[in-house]
């Protein structure tokens, strides 16, 4: 929307050879659509050609005898040229397709790579765009432009042969209006090109002004504005208007040049060739089939510049695309875990050109196929099943975070200890930084200072499979996917049986409401969970956590109020989720934090207080307040219904 | 499809002259164009039979000529029909939003912005492509059938037949194959949106996909939806890659025929070689109009359909207007700040219960009231229903005793400074979005631009719209800073790079949350409004900051009707009535004194907000 989108080169050698390397894996498909493109270009050589012989040889000398033959051969001709044409175009746009398909896997696999300060950065409705809007452009490119235009080449090349062997004189008077052309060619895609940015810039800011005030059109009604902002948008609206109105001034003289240059190699072929006619020099089937080559001569060359507004779109959308596949993925798995994934070798840097441009699909490849192989005998078991780290001891060690600036740091030296087993509940106000510990233990996000480690190995040192594999997380808000309930307990991990996502519903109480509707598991899900109470998403998120049977759960408990049945289930489940497994929980209910081992109380960043219930609330210290405040209103469901802490 | 056309007909008679002159122009190099075959075959002919070197002078300069003359006038029919074409872009896109502007804030609630984006760029460019390139080419088109057909037939009518025989297939194929690409492209967008759908739900839930290391699985779930989309595409192409191709091979069988059966008779001496050769001419020069004829069909459809899109948004009538204004409040200064509901009971259009039932209130002149309550008690959309953005019913809500819906909008917008929840800036300098109020509709500076908004009126670049609302007078340059001071950001200028002259957003300084607050309330302030509406207006303000601007604000209001909402207890607790809201009521009210007495609501909101002060001062 904004002019980052216009101001791309009109074209780059380095984006074009980065580009044509996604072609190479089609490298048959390429050649046939090439092959078809030179054989269809041969083929429309001809036809003049065929005239000339039919007036030369048949109607001239006033004979019949054999022109069934080249009746048969011009049949024989279209037919080629439709079997040719139609492949062509069939192959090429295909490829396009697939290429388009490639690029769009690839982005969206480098997507998934990216950390999350890249997602703070970037709002998803942009990333979307590079998905679908900016691979499209490159669609006409590749499907219409790179062959094409080939084809057009060959066709100029063709004629141009083919005028110089039928009479080389003729020939030479024909291309005499060649420098004229050039001329004419240039001068106008200098201007277009310069016109056609300015239209792009003055579009991006009738959209940027169009966006802006329907959003705020509120404000503007009440500021009575109208008028005024009426004026402002009339001004851009009129410059783009006289910007297009002054390109069009080079279109209308651009075509009917073009013509009349044609018209002009014509009267020089009747002039000349007519004179060399009737000195005997030349047959009247050359000088027609001369004439008819001449008007095929032109044709082309108007195409070709029309092309270049598609290659300049292609070009600002590719530059958009490759910033986007080089950025570089801060948080990956460490180097020696790699030779399991030899992909993730080191983040692309700066635009490549060359051999290295197939990178990204050996990459590409590399994790299809591993996607492939994995899914039959799915994840190993969770979990138990985790090789080399059995325990589960967390250890954050003087830990410092920030999300910005190095001086807003969200966590200021944040030291403790989290035995295996144990229960712990993290407690604060709005931005204590208790949701950043989460984002940092599960390597959302790497440490600023200190470092967090798990059974004495620091996070940064685990295959990042390995290490988010130790936990179950269990959001505030539940993110369900469309699909099934069953696809969203289970997600993509076909190591997890259908009586697996049974048990696990009936566990945390879930299966009530899924065995009520209409298909039970198998019911659809709408998009972000539309259909379901706020409850039933968040059953549904204890279920998928207890279906991947984590050793670690990790639970940022969500505040939203649900009714008193609901909210009595959720509590029951927690207890499930929780039971035999080291659990750390932002805790919001007082069910849950009086249940816990240890409770840590963050404060601006800091840790300032730890220990059980009973001991904060005797210290009277900042635990003792925000007791008061945020669990205090709960207590008399807590004071009847909690059983006693172990 | 009759209605609709009716409507775009205003916008073509505006244009008339121009059409009739570029059509004209059509016309003319249309028929100028088709005589060069007749040149070409005289002259052939000439050859054959032996000619002078003055006659072949004669044919080159007739052909270059007739090539000259057809050039100006197709170079005249470009610039004056795509001309025209864009004059009525700019018309229509400058009625669009004209008309978006006087649409109610209901309307802009249940359509989302990108749709109305949309229809004004990609729709209206549609519908210029119906009435420019597409009227161009019909009639072009229209004319090189008919003339060539007659001078074919003039020719050889017999050849003329044989030659067309293939042309019934070109048009049927061209309408059955037209309606099978529709379908399967419609299958392709369909899949596309379905694409962009998982994207969107994996790319927003990117913490669940990691965190379950669902990476992989959601690459194979992208991944089959990108395969059935280019398995639609290769559909859709299988078909296509059909369409041209086959239409030259049924263009090609007519020129085949042409060839065996022509050059027969021109050995049986029925026509001459030059006759010949100009009949080949004209066929070639058919074959356009036939593959043209879909592509226009189609520029047709789509622009009409665009049209219709339009047309819906055009034909809204506004629903909040000065319909019922009567001259009893004529001017903002004749306010006084008077404020009653009345019993009022107001329901949104798509809300199925009411969000206030049953609100009496009064607010005297110069008085301060606060409003208290949880999210969704109804307080936004009190305050919404003063300044008219949304319509309360008649008889509930008075200004100065008259029903604000008898008062003219502008006297009334006129006279409200209105501070909403979330401020929207423009993407302009921070001075000019605190004087946006001082450049309203009317305002002495820009009683240009006014004219031209209402009258539609075209005047040359440079009459200094931008010139005159840009440059802020020394008045207005007081206006902003005294403004500024009473918000407190005057506090934070140091910290922009040029002062008020700093762009906000994008291309410019990115205002805090509090800054951001405290510019929209400049805003509000500086148009010296009687009433002074703040909707939470200051949350992101830290607290000692909101003191300040609290008592600055005291000095300023002291004769004006101030409405504030707010969430915290110290920004309320010294107006003169507080009403606490619960659903769509008034559950307390009193002054804080008496709220904190009966003990309720209010009064356990106080307690919390203690506590939470205490914490927060906690170092």
């Amino acid at each position: 929307m904004h002019e980052e989108e216009v101001l791309g080169k009109a074209y780059d050698a380095r984006l074009m050879r980065r580009l044509l390397g996604y072609l190479k894996p089609y490298w048959l498909q390429v050649v046939v659509a090439l092959g078809a493109i030179i054989g269809y270009s041969s083929l429309q050589l001809v036809q003049p050609y065929l005239m000339k012989i039919v007036i030369d040889d048949y109607i001239t000398v006033g004979s019949l005898d054999g022109l069934g033959r080249i009746a048969l051969l011009f049949l024989l001709i279209l037919l080629g040229s439709f079997g040719l044409e139609y492949v062509q175009t069939y192959v090429m746009q295909l490829t396009g397709q697939r290429v388009m398909s490639d690029l769009r896997a690839q982005i969206y696999q480098h997507l998934q790579r990216l950390d999350l300060r890249f997602y703070d950065r970037n709002p998803v409705g942009r990333l979307m765009t590079r998905v679908t809007t900016d691979v499209d452009a490159l669609n006409d490119l590749f499907a219409s432009g790179v062959v094409t235009v080939f084809g057009d080449v060959f066709t100029l090349a063709g004629i141009m042969i083919v005028l110089l062997v039928m009479d080389w004189r003729l020939a030479l008077v024909a291309f005499s209006v060649l420098p004229i052309i050039v001329l004419v060619t240039q001068w106008f895609r200098r201007h277009v090109r310069e016109w056609y940015r300015t239209v792009r810039i003055l579009i991006a800011r009738i959209n940027a002004f169009l966006q802006e005030n329907i959003t705020g059109m509120a404000t503007v009604q009440l500021f009575r504005r109208e008028a005024v902002n009426f004026g402002r948008f009339d001004e851009i609206d009129r410059e783009h208007r006289d910007a297009n109105i002054a390109s069009i001034f080079y279109y209308a003289v651009f075509y009917p040049a073009i013509e009349v240059v044609g018209a002009l190699a014509s009267a020089l072929i009747i002039w000349f060739g007519g004179g060399w006619v009737m000195r005997g020099a030349l047959t009247i089937g050359s000088l027609v089939a001369f004439l008819q080559y001449s008007q095929r001569f032109f044709r082309p060359i108007s195409d070709l510049s029309e092309k270049f507004n598609v290659l300049q779109a292609a070009m600002a959308s590719s530059e958009r695309i490759f910033k986007l596949l080089d950025t570089p993925v801060a948080i990956q798995s460490p180097a020696r875990h790699r030779p399991r994934r030899p992909a993730d070798a080191g983040p692309s840097t700066g635009l490549r050109a060359g051999p290295s441009t197939l990178r990204p699909f050996d990459r590409l490849r590399v994790v299809a196929s591993s996607v492939e192989g994995r899914e039959p005998q799915g994840r190993p078991e969770p979990g138990r099943g985790t090789t080399g780290l059995r325990a589960g001891r967390i250890v954050f060690d003087h830990v410092w975070f920030s999300y910005g600036a190095e001086s807003d740091h969200v966590l200021r030296d944040v030291s403790f200890t989290v035995e295996p087993g144990e229960r712990v509940g993290i407690v604060g106000a709005t931005g204590a930084g208790k949701t950043t510990l989460i984002n940092l233990l599960l390597r959302f996000y790497d440490v600023s200072q200190g470092r967090i480690a798990i059974d004495d190995v620091d996070v940064r040192e685990l295959d990042l499979e390995e290490l988010r594999g130790l936990f179950s997380l269990v959001l505030q808000d539940v993110h369900l996917f469309s699909g099934t309930i069953a696809s969203n307990i289970r997600l993509g991990n076909a190591g997890i049986s259908d009586e697996d996502i049974r048990r696990a519903a009936r566990a945390v109480h879930a299966d009530q409401f899924i065995e009520r509707m209409a298909q039970g598991y198998d019911s659809a899900v709408a998009e972000r969970g539309a259909t379901l109470s706020v409850g039933q998403k968040q059953l549904l998120s204890f279920a998928r956590a207890l279906a991947f049977d984590p050793r670690i759960l990790v639970l940022d408990e969500a505040t939203s109020s649900v009714d008193t049945e609901t909210e009595h289930l959720i509590r029951d489940a927690l207890h499930v989720l929780m039971a035999g497994r080291t659990s750390i929980a932002i805790a919001h209910r007082l069910s849950t934090i009086q249940d816990m081992d240890k409770i840590l109380v963050l404060h601006k960043g800091e840790l300032r207080e730890s220990g059980t219930h009973q001991r904060l609330l005797a210290a009277r210290g900042i635990y003792y307040r925000l007791y008061q405040l945020q669990y205090k209103d709960q207590e008399a469901p807590a004071d009847t219904v909690i059983p006693s802490v172990r | 499809m009759a209605p609709a056309f009716r409507a775009l007909f205003p916008y073509l008679l505006r244009y008339r002259r121009q059409f009739g002159l570029g059509l004209a122009c059509v016309v003319v190099t249309t028929a100028v164009s088709l005589t060069s075959p007749w040149v070409l075959r005289y002259a052939i002919d000439d050859l054959k039979a032996g000619v002078t070197r003055e006659k072949l002078a004669v044919y080159a300069s007739l052909l270059l000529g007739i090539a000259l003359v057809s050039g100006v006038f197709r170079f005249l029919m470009r610039q004056i029909l795509v001309g025209a074409s864009r004059h009525l872009e700019y018309d229509l896109r400058n009625d669009f939003f004209a008309h978006l502007e006087r649409l109610p804030l209901a309307y802009f609630q249940a359509h989302r912005t990108g749709d109305l984006m949309s229809r004004a760029t990609n729709d209206l460019n549609a519908v210029r492509m119906m009435i420019g390139p597409a009227v161009m080419y019909t009639t072009n088109t229209g004319i090189v059938f008919v003339v060539a057909l007659i001078l074919m037939l003039s020719i050889d009518a017999r050849l003329t037949l044989i030659a067309l025989i293939p042309l019934p297939f070109v048009s049927i194929s061209v309408s059955l194959f037209g309606r099978a690409i529709h379908r399967r492209f419609e299958r392709i967008q369909a899949q596309l949106s379905d694409l962009s759908a998982i994207a969107q739900e994996a790319l927003s839930g990117v913490r669940v996909v990691r965190a379950y290391r669902q990476e992989a699985a959601e690459l194979s779930r992208f991944q089959r939806a990108n395969d059935e989309y280019v398995e639609r595409n290769r559909k859709l192409v299988l078909l296509q890659g059909f369409f041209y191709p086959s239409m030259a091979l049924f263009l090609g069988l007519g020129a085949l025929l042409v060839l065996w059966l022509g050059s027969q008779e021109v050995i049986r001496g029925r026509i001459t070689l030059g006759q010949f050769v100009a009949f080949n001419s004209y066929l070639a020069m058919l074959s356009w109009p036939m593959i043209a004829f879909g592509w226009v069909t189609n520029l047709l459809q789509r622009g009409m359909a665009s049209w219709k899109r339009m047309l819906q948004v055009l034909s809204t009538e506004p629903a909040i207007t000065d319909a019922g204004a009567t001259d009893r409040l004529a001017t903002a200064a004749s306010i006084q700040g008077g404020i009653e509901f009345r019993n009022l009971t107001f329901s949104y259009p798509t809300g199925s219960t009411p969000a206030l039932e049953g609100v009496s209130l009064r607010i005297d002149p110069g008085q301060t009231v606060a409003l208290v309550g949880a999210t969704g008690s109804g307080k936004s959309t009190l305050i919404s229903l003063l300044p008219r953005l949304h319509e309360p019913p008649a008889g509930t809500v008075f200004i100065d005793g008259v029903d604000v819906r008898e008062i003219p909008l502008a006297v009334l917008r006129g006279a409200i400074g209105f501070v909403p929840q979330e401020p929207f800036l423009f993407s302009d300098t921070i001075g000019e979005n605190i004087a946006f109020g001082l450049r309203a509709n009317g305002a002495a500076s820009d009683s240009m631009t006014l004219r031209q908004a209402q009258g539609g009126s075209e005047r040359s670049r440079g009459t200094s719209i931008s010139g005159s609302s840009r440059a802020p007078s020394s008045d207005d340059g007081r206006a902003i800073e005294r403004a500024a001071s009473v918000a407190r950001l005057d506090k934070d200028l140091p910290s922009f790079p040029k002062g008020y002259e700093s762009m906000v957003g994008e291309r410019g300084i990115t205002l805090s949350g509090g800054q951001k607050q405290r510019t929209a309330l400049a805003r509000a302030i500086v148009i010296e409004p009687r009433i002074l509406i703040l909707d939470d207006a200051l949350s992101s303000v830290d607290t000692y900051t909101e003191e300040e601007i609290l008592s600055r604000l005291r000095g300023v209001m002291r004769e004006r009707t101030s409405i504030i909402v707010s969430h915290r207890i110290s920004t309320v607790r010294d107006a003169d009535q507080i009403l606490v809201f619960g659903d769509g009521r008034i559950v307390e009210r009193g002054c804080h004194e008496e709220l904190i007495a009966q003990d309720g609501t209010y009064a356990a909101l106080y307690r919390k907000q203690l506590l939470e002060e205490e914490l927060a001062t906690l170092s």
